[in-house]
């Protein structure tokens, strides 16, 4: 009875922190750049965008943080069962996240709040640690997540854990991958999704360089991950495809173990048959073990109790395909940059490049919340694989249908909230005169209009 | 180790109550500082004593999950199949909290501004009652050691309502007197005197719950009432004392030491409420020992508490040094 609601509640949560991340994780390299350059070199456009990015970070980080609590409680309201038998296993890589969460939120806010107080190296370098400890925070809630899909360093007996090994849990076999993968991810989706809003200011006529800066930078950054990305999927199908072989049946749509097993796009699993799929014969078996000949285990190789629903493996294959789909358009769109730069030293003119790129922020976050399905909804119906059922790891205890229903309806009002504040800001900047603008002066809560005491040149360069 | 394991545990638990108490109870001066007009210069300083510290400070109450559920997984299940509607209501709570918070400081206009203030003032209310009722579950002895406890009774109790009422008046306690070193900190005697009239009246209304608790605590749940009296004396005697001491002299001692005053005396109590409890996790049937993780996962988690003990301390000493010298705010 509690399933389904529990489910539902955990994908949508999940589904909207993890948006948030990237922000967190990659948003800050972005300023960083930006304020390095402009403290170099003097460019006072590059610290404007990078004071203005902080703002924007301002909000999202504080978002962020809130919904990844409610992750937290939800480890224990929803699901019971998994932390009740095995967090002494599973709660290692939390514990480490949440250092790495306190050296992020702290000197995000001394970055975020030092614009023009802290001197502007000594500024610059109160933002080095951000991103460090948000590779070592998303690197940890991953490896909680590897541990799901390959357990290991727990020793059971009789169903409960008797011995834990915490190093060979953090660093399970699907930590490496998952972890530069999802590592990769949040840079691409922070650096498309900025330039994305630069995209749109300039097809909107602005083509001043405040905005052909603030389209290159993370773009930039976005497009050289792109090309690791692929590669590091690649990997990490493999991985899969030695080391997850239910997943990957489901990745592939494939009903019966076999060779010569084509690549399936798009399609469907209906009745235990594939449908309107387009085969591209012997392909995924050339993928996975560089021979037509390599044989990829089916569903049929997994026991009937434990098969996923013909529903499931669909929407864990069709996740699948419009991750890597995004990724290749991606990809496409990165090198159209890489040539332009090579041969002008400029981004691509072509109004075209400038609405791809407005919607590449957008195809990234899919692309994101696909990879996450197609490893979430891919390890069902096993919450960690071989070792614990989802139906078993569920509270038993009330009904969380109330629950969903409340954190739905208030999650749809942070989203309004936090569009509309990012807005405000975007108003607020445009009032002040796009490119030669102050920052925020006046407008403090319910405050006196401030006459700025202490306004520093940009940067704080006094 | 389990004993170590749980001390660590309840320093988290020590840290989130005074400083993520200090940022809730400045939430309830938020909103009872009446319209947007009059209540604009205190809602101004809690605006800036915050912004750049909330999250930090927020960070110790994940803290305090991760080394439950890492250190004492059974018991972390039993709270969370039986409390879970005061744990549900806080953890959305927190996201109308810390959302309200952070939309207000963007916005401009009054109308908006008085919206997302609310959510934040309300919600920085009811979190801490919400945590304290379930604190009062804990110590009271009402979460069964396997879970699935009564989802009503465990936390609507004598205990329960003592707890989740304290905890909203300490939290506004301390935040007012931080508030008030704040506001002088800033040479602001006006508003100085407006937050330190206010925690004299949050003194008095913990003080009097507090006596009010004695009887409650003795009628509902004997054996912490019992410990509280002896074990835990010094520390309620000294946790009194030093709210006398912060109250009588707000006016005379420097900002820095009324901070310390007042951490002091929030965490005492606590600490008071930790001795008396021990050697037990919940209520006066599942001891430390019996709940722990296996050795491997204990020391695990030492390693993180030294980690933390390096790291962690002194960057947020610094956060709090470059926010006390003015040195962090919205962009001059």
């Amino acid at each position: 009875m509690q399933l389904l609601p529990a489910r539902e509640q955990m994908a949508f949560t999940l589904g909207f922190h993890i948006i948030l991340v990237p922000f967190g994780m990659a948003f800050t390299v972005l300023m960083l750049i930006a304020e390095y350059r402009g403290i170099r070199q003097g460019d006072d456009v590059a610290l404007l965008l990078a004071r203005r990015w902080s703002q924007v970070a301002g909000v999202l980080f504080a978002v962020g943080a809130v919904s990844g609590t409610v992750l937290s409680f939800e480890l224990g309201l929803l699901w019971p069962g998994l932390m009740g038998r095995f967090g002494a296993a599973y709660g290692i890589p939390f514990a480490v996240e949440g250092l790495f969460f306190f050296l992020e939120a702290i000197f995000v806010a001394i970055y975020i709040y030092g614009w023009g107080r802290l001197r502007g190296w000594t500024h610059f370098w109160s933002g080095v640690p951000v991103p460090l400890a948000g590779i070592g925070g998303t690197c940890s809630v991953v490896a909680a997540n590897g541990w799901m899909n390959e357990p290991a360093g727990v020793v059971l007996r009789s169903g409960q854990v008797a011995a834990v090994h915490p190093l060979q849990v953090y660093f399970n076999g699907a930590f490496w991958f998952e972890a530069l993968h999802m590592l990769l991810a949040g840079y691409m989706v922070a650096g498309f999704v900025v330039a994305g809003v630069y995209a749109v200011g300039l097809l909107r006529g602005r083509r001043d360089r405040y905005h052909r800066l603030g389209l290159i930078i993370p773009f930039t950054v976005a497009a050289a991950m792109t090309p690791l990305q692929i590669l590091v999927g690649d990997v990490a199908a493999r991985e899969v495809f030695h080391r997850e072989p239910a997943k990957f049946a489901a990745i592939e749509l494939l009903p019966r173990t076999g060779s010569h097993v084509p690549e399936v796009l798009g399609g469907v699993l209906v009745d235990g048959q594939q449908r309107y799929g387009l085969p591209v014969p012997a392909a995924a078996s050339l993928l996975s073990g560089s021979s037509p000949s390599t044989v990829i285990r089916g569903l049929d190789a997994v026991p009937v109790d434990v098969r996923p629903r013909d529903d499931l493996v669909s929407m864990v294959h069709l996740s699948f395909d419009v991750m890597v789909g995004i990724g290749f358009l991606l990809l496409a769109l990165s090198l159209w940059f890489a040539v332009s730069w090579w041969r002008r030293r400029s981004s691509p003119a072509s109004r075209w490049f400038l609405r791809l790129t407005a919607i590449a922020g957008v195809l990234a976050v899919i692309a994101l919340e696909a990879g996450w399905v197609t490893t979430e909804v891919g390890r069902q119906p096993w919450t960690v694989v071989g070792l614990l059922l989802t139906r078993d790891a569920v509270t038993t205890a009330g009904n969380p249908w109330p629950l969903l229903v409340g954190t739905l309806a208030l999650y749809a009002a942070v989203a309004y909230g936090t569009v509309m504040a990012l807005r405000l800001l975007r108003r607020r900047w445009a009032g002040h005169g796009e490119p030669a603008g102050e920052g925020s002066v006046s407008s403090v809560p319910y405050g006196p209009s401030r006459t700025p005491e202490r306004r520093a040149p940009i940067g704080g360069r006094s | 180790m389990s004993t170590f394991a749980a001390a660590v545990l309840f320093l988290g638990v020590l840290a989130y109550a005074v400083l993520g108490g200090a940022d809730y109870g400045a939430g309830f001066w938020d909103l009872t500082a009446g319209g947007a007009a009059r209540g604009r210069r205190p809602r101004h300083l809690v605006d800036e004593a915050l912004a750049p510290v909330w999250e930090a400070n927020h960070v110790w109450l994940i803290f305090c999950l991760v080394m439950l559920w890492t250190g004492f997984p059974q018991a972390f299940a039993a709270i969370m199949t039986t409390l879970y509607i005061p744990l549900g209501l806080a953890a959305l709570g927190v996201v109308v909290r810390g959302c309200g918070f952070a939309f207000r400081s963007v916005m401009v206009r009054t109308d908006q501004q008085r919206v997302a203030g609310a959510a934040f003032a309300v919600s920085s209310i009811l979190v801490p009652f919400f945590l304290g009722t379930v604190a009062g579950a804990l110590a009271s002895g009402r979460v069964p050691s396997a879970g699935n406890g009564d989802p009503v009774h465990s936390w609507v109790n004598p205990t329960s309502l003592l707890g989740g009422v304290l905890a909203v008046l300490v939290a506004a306690l301390v935040a007012g007197v931080f508030l008030t070193a704040e506001a002088s900190r800033r040479g602001d005697a006006t508003l100085a005197r407006w937050f330190a009239r206010r925690a004299r009246l949050a003194a008095a209304g913990a003080g009097a719950v507090a006596l009010a608790g004695i009887g409650i605590l003795r009628a509902d749940a004997p054996r912490l009432f019992h410990e509280l009296l002896t074990r835990g004396l010094a520390l309620v005697v000294l946790s009194a004392g030093l709210v006398l001491v912060t109250v009588l002299l707000l006016w005379r001692l420097p900002p820095r030491v009324l901070q310390g005053l007042a951490a002091g005396a929030a965490a005492t109590i606590i600490l008071g409420w930790g001795v008396a409890q021990y050697p037990y996790l919940l209520g006066t049937h599942l001891p430390i020992a019996a709940a722990a993780a296996p050795t491997p996962t204990l020391s695990a988690l030492t390693v993180v508490a030294a980690a933390a003990l390096v790291l962690v301390v002194p960057s947020m000493g610094l956060l709090f040094a470059l926010q006390q010298r003015g040195r962090l705010g919205k962009a001059p």
